[in-house]
């Protein structure tokens, strides 16, 4: 078996607020494997964004790592220095953002920021730096990538810009992309490309990529392994088939119940109970407890359990369906 | 209303500074409306006999070249510099923030008229505008708080015109014409309220500015006239004794400017806090 | 409940007669909107030609992506945009007469309300929740004095938002309570054509379920007809009877919502119902995927079909004639001259 390509353990994340200390993030674990597309999914609030985050180390200065390792390429991102964390971002490990626009520098060229990346990153020589960002803009498919690459972003559609952000990402060829929300915002002819192309990165460089969402129908359809995310708890991880035909956690059931489908009418669509628990105050070991039917004493037992219910089938729960 | 005091007094409360910067305002304006009574001697009273006397017990500020109480001077002289700035800050306020509001909200040629009158405002140095109409009117109370207000009415009109527009796009502009306001009654009550939040700021800068401008034109000469108190003619006449020793003639007067401007300045933040609502808890 | 998202409403169609008005709640006939390109005598065609109808009761939906018109369309029918062409017949009554800048204040725009996308955006951040239910009312209503608050409370129990709320500012309340009020104001006068624009897209799933529940009920106590616009065909085809698809500004297929998703007949709905990500593995179907960039909707030909150049079905005569709607069955319709036969069927 080989090792896994990253490995996230116990990764715990808190925030200092005014308002009290928010715990995001309380031991979040998974992992994926080279070329493995995994995807995150949870509501808003979940912790999937903070995850990503987290693993880049570029979380808000709010923020502290409280615990956990990410380890990537034998290095643990989390307690790695600064410097060595430059060496990775955007070489080994990139990342593309939600809003590719507000993503971008507004006062640069598209073509400006590929090179940049290239001479940063890729020890490109000089010379040849514009016709490799170039290469670059054609690959992830944008017309008329020489005149392109004078663009400014503001000149260019959403789903261009988000196509630039691709670029810049696999500029260098790295092992692993995190996509947050990559799609969020597009035209769903325009999303389906976007993913496509991703696709295409996975087949031809073996390219691993987590792919953080809120629709479950793109997970479904995109990712190879899914991770299910709550109040800042991963409370299921599995292959995407396993997960959709048969989830084991109540709240991926719910969740799953009240996504609107073909073949569902409105009366079946249901919608999850209660809240999402404030993550200031103190908290159950299970944070899905006070919204799941099926609470019952044991629940209240820490710690919050993993359960293997099959191989490569995790979850967080003491009574999974 | 209740619930907009209990939010007064959160803002308060909450920061130090902004409840410094309002104690300090609330003195200011208790030692404007009494100052000509708490003042140990009249201002206006000259005593040969003792000029240019240093701080001391009997004149806590010392005297000026005729000889006045400079402590009670100052004192009475609150309430005129509080009220020119007031009215002039309030004055430009009103018609540049209306003005600008409808061009930022209306666009075509009410916008048109306001941009070329602001322009031709902002096209002179403010100040030596504010000479030229305080020269050519004469230089009464009246004049002095009209210019001020004049010069100041731009600021007022390029933010309310540009948070005017951003907000005619918002959603709850087209929600309110489809409950039923006509258009004006959509800038009066939905948009206008909203564009004020970032205009206290400025409005609260422009109280220590319009002080410091009327202190200027007094400086000048084309201010308010001797023997009138008014910090900024005190700390013009108290200059040219600072070369011969005597400093307190115009140091007292300058701090007092200095301290008002100051409030002011922090007032503002505060006072923005109190208006906008997405501040309150 | 009744679940029967309008079908036993009579579904629309261009073939009627022009001579004046039908039954129908909403009638819109030929409507054009055009928008000069500044400094230019170019204009851009954001509706082109819209003609349908929708019958009291109805749910109806209007599905595209960005630059279709929708936003346009919508703006057009609520009467905050006047028309540069063409009809909008209410109830019988031509809405057109009045220009949108005096609409404010006629006797139809209680008639005619909306819910928008972006709660937060759409809701006065100085109102409170009283404030913005009530403001409708206010202005628009003929409420006696006194029993506004009442009037103002009955309206939060049909919307399901606690009477406590009510004092609250909009950033005090959560996305889908938002959501609640901008309903609650928009149903404050009993509509009897209700706009949702997107009215659910900036929810969390959990919450779009609870608000879409609502929103089914509130159409069936109230007797109101719905033009629900939603770029996710899930929603719509789970909310709406009928679909409207637009493309470029111009309607490119029509018909019952079932039929315009299991058998698309013009290829850019086929492109699109094809890229929808679909959760049950057995109902994925083959992508249909599209090449180059939409054409541009400034002065476009008015004898080439827009969909032209990236349709993977098109052919010569596609740019020499505009293609109109034309049945594929009675109640369904699609401008396109392969009609609705396609190699991939």
């Amino acid at each position: 078996m080989n090792p896994p390509l990253l490995s996230v353990e116990d990764l715990s994340v808190e925030f200092r607020t005014r308002e009290g200390v928010v715990q995001a993030l309380d031991r979040v674990g998974f992992t994926v494997a080279k070329g493995e597309t995994v995807g995150i999914v949870g509501e808003s609030g979940s912790g999937k964004s903070v995850t990503a985050l987290a693993i880049m180390g570029i979380l808000h200065p709010a923020a502290r790592v409280t615990a956990g390792r990410a380890v990537f390429g034998g290095l643990d991102l989390l307690a790695a220095s600064e410097r060595q964390r430059q060496e990775y971002r955007g070489r080994e490990l990139s990342m593309i953002f939600q809003n590719p626009r507000t993503a971008l520098n507004p006062i640069r060229t598209v073509g400006r920021q590929i090179s940049d990346v290239l001479l940063r990153h890729a020890n490109a020589p000089r010379a040849k730096v514009k016709t490799r960002a170039v290469e670059l803009l054609a690959r992830v498919q944008i017309p008329d990538a020489e005149r392109r690459f004078d663009a400014y972003p503001f000149e260019l559609s959403g789903g261009m810009c988000q196509r630039v952000m691709i670029a810049l990402a696999i500029a260098c060829a790295p092992a692993l992309i995190i996509a947050d929300e990559p799609t969020t915002g597009l035209d769903v002819t325009t999303q389906a490309g976007i993913l496509d192309l991703l696709d295409e990165l996975r087949t031809t460089t073996r390219t691993a990529t987590i792919l953080i969402t809120h629709d479950l129908g793109l997970a479904a359809e995109r990712c190879d392994r899914i991770v299910v995310m709550h109040a800042g708890h991963v409370v299921e991880s599995a292959s995407a088939r396993a997960l959709f035909s048969a989830p084991r956690h109540p709240y991926t059931a719910r969740l799953i119940a009240s996504t609107p489908r073909p073949g569902v009418k409105l009366a079946e669509l249901t919608p999850i109970t209660g809240a999402v628990p404030d993550l200031r105050g103190d908290l159950t070991p299970c944070r899905y407890r006070t919204r799941c039917e099926r609470a019952a004493d044991i629940c209240d037992e820490p710690p919050l359990p993993r359960a293997e219910v099959a191989t490569d089938h995790m979850v967080a729960c003491r009574s999974p369906l | 209303m209740t619930g907009f005091v209990r939010h007064a007094r959160y803002v308060f409360g909450e920061n130090p500074v902004t409840g410094g910067a309002l104690a300090l305002f609330l003195v200011l304006v208790v030692l404007a409306a009494i100052g000509p009574w708490i003042a140990p001697h009249d201002p206006l009273a000259s005593d040969t006999a003792k000029t240019l006397q240093p701080p001391s017990r009997a004149h806590w500020f010392g005297t000026d070249q005729v000889g006045r109480d400079i402590l009670s001077r100052v004192l009475v002289a609150t309430r005129l510099d509080l009220v020119i700035s007031i009215t002039a800050v309030a004055l430009s306020f009103a018609v540049g923030a209306t003005a600008g509001a409808a061009a930022g909200f209306f666009g075509g040629w009410t916008d048109r008229i306001v941009t070329r009158v602001t322009d031709t405002i902002m096209a002179f140095p403010l100040f030596v505008l504010a000479m030229g109409i305080v020269a050519a009117l004469g230089n009464t109370l009246g004049n002095i708080v009209l210019a001020t207000a004049i010069i100041n009415v731009p600021f007022y009109a390029r933010m309310a015109r540009a948070e005017a527009n951003v907000r005619r796009e918002a959603g709850y502009v087209d929600a309110a014409r489809l409950g039923g306001n006509g258009r004006a009654r959509v800038l009066a009550v939905h948009v206008f309220p909203n564009c004020l939040p970032p205009m206290m700021v400025q409005a609260s800068l422009n109280l220590g500015w319009a002080i410091l401008n009327a202190a200027g034109l007094s400086f000048i000469g084309l201010g308010v006239r001797p023997p009138t108190p008014e910090w900024g003619i005190m700390v013009a006449e108290g200059a040219a004794f600072i070369v011969s020793g005597e400093w307190w003639i115009a140091l007292f007067p300058g701090l007092a400017l200095m301290l008002a401007v100051f409030c002011f300045n922090l007032l503002g933040d505060g006072l923005r806090d109190l208006i906008d609502p997405r501040r309150r808890t | 409940m009744l679940w029967d998202n309008g079908r036993t409403s009579v579904a629309g169609g261009p073939e009627r007669s022009s001579s004046g008005p039908s039954p129908a709640l909403l009638d819109v006939r030929a409507l054009t909107k055009r928008f000069p390109v500044r400094g230019t005598a170019h204009e851009v065609h954001a509706v082109d030609d819209v003609t349908f109808t929708i019958a009291p009761g109805e749910s109806v939906g209007l599905v595209g992506e960005s630059g279709c018109g929708k936003s346009t369309l919508v703006k057009l029918i609520a009467r905050l945009l006047d028309p540069t062409d063409g009809r909008i017949y209410f109830d019988g009554k031509d809405l057109g007469a009045i220009p949108a800048e005096r609409f404010a204040r006629a006797p139809a725009r209680a008639r005619i309300q909306m819910v928008f996308q972006d709660p937060a955006d759409s809701l006065n951040p100085r109102f409170t929740a009283f404030d913005a239910i009530a403001d409708p009312i206010r202005r628009l209503g003929d409420e006696p004095r006194g029993t506004l608050r009442r009037r103002v409370e009955e309206i939060a129990e049909l919307i399901g938002l606690p009477y406590a709320l009510l004092g609250r500012y909009p950033h005090q309340l959560s996305g889908g309570q938002q959501q609640r009020v901008g309903i609650g104001r928009a149903v404050a006068l009993r509509p009897s054509l209700l706009i949702l624009d997107e009215p659910t897209s900036a929810l969390d799933v959990s919450v779009q379920a609870v608000i879409l529940h609502l929103l089914a009920d509130l159409r069936e106590r109230l007797g109101m007809a719905y033009l629900f616009v939603s770029h996710d065909l899930n929603v719509v085809r789970m909310v709406t009877g009928r679909v409207l698809v637009m493309y470029l500004g111009k309607v490119v297929e029509t018909g019952p919502a079932d039929a315009i998703f299991d058998r698309p007949a013009h290829p850019y709905t086929r492109a699109l119902v094809s890229a929808v990500p679909v959760l049950d593995a057995r109902r994925r179907r083959e992508r249909v995927r599209l090449s180059g960039e939409p054409r541009s909707p400034i002065d476009p030909s008015p004898s080439t079909c827009r969909f032209f150049g990236r349709c993977p079905d098109g052919f010569e005569h596609c740019e020499r004639e505009m293609p109109v709607l034309r049945p594929i069955t009675p109640d369904h319709l699609a401008a396109c001259f392969l009609g609705g036969d396609a190699p991939r069927g």
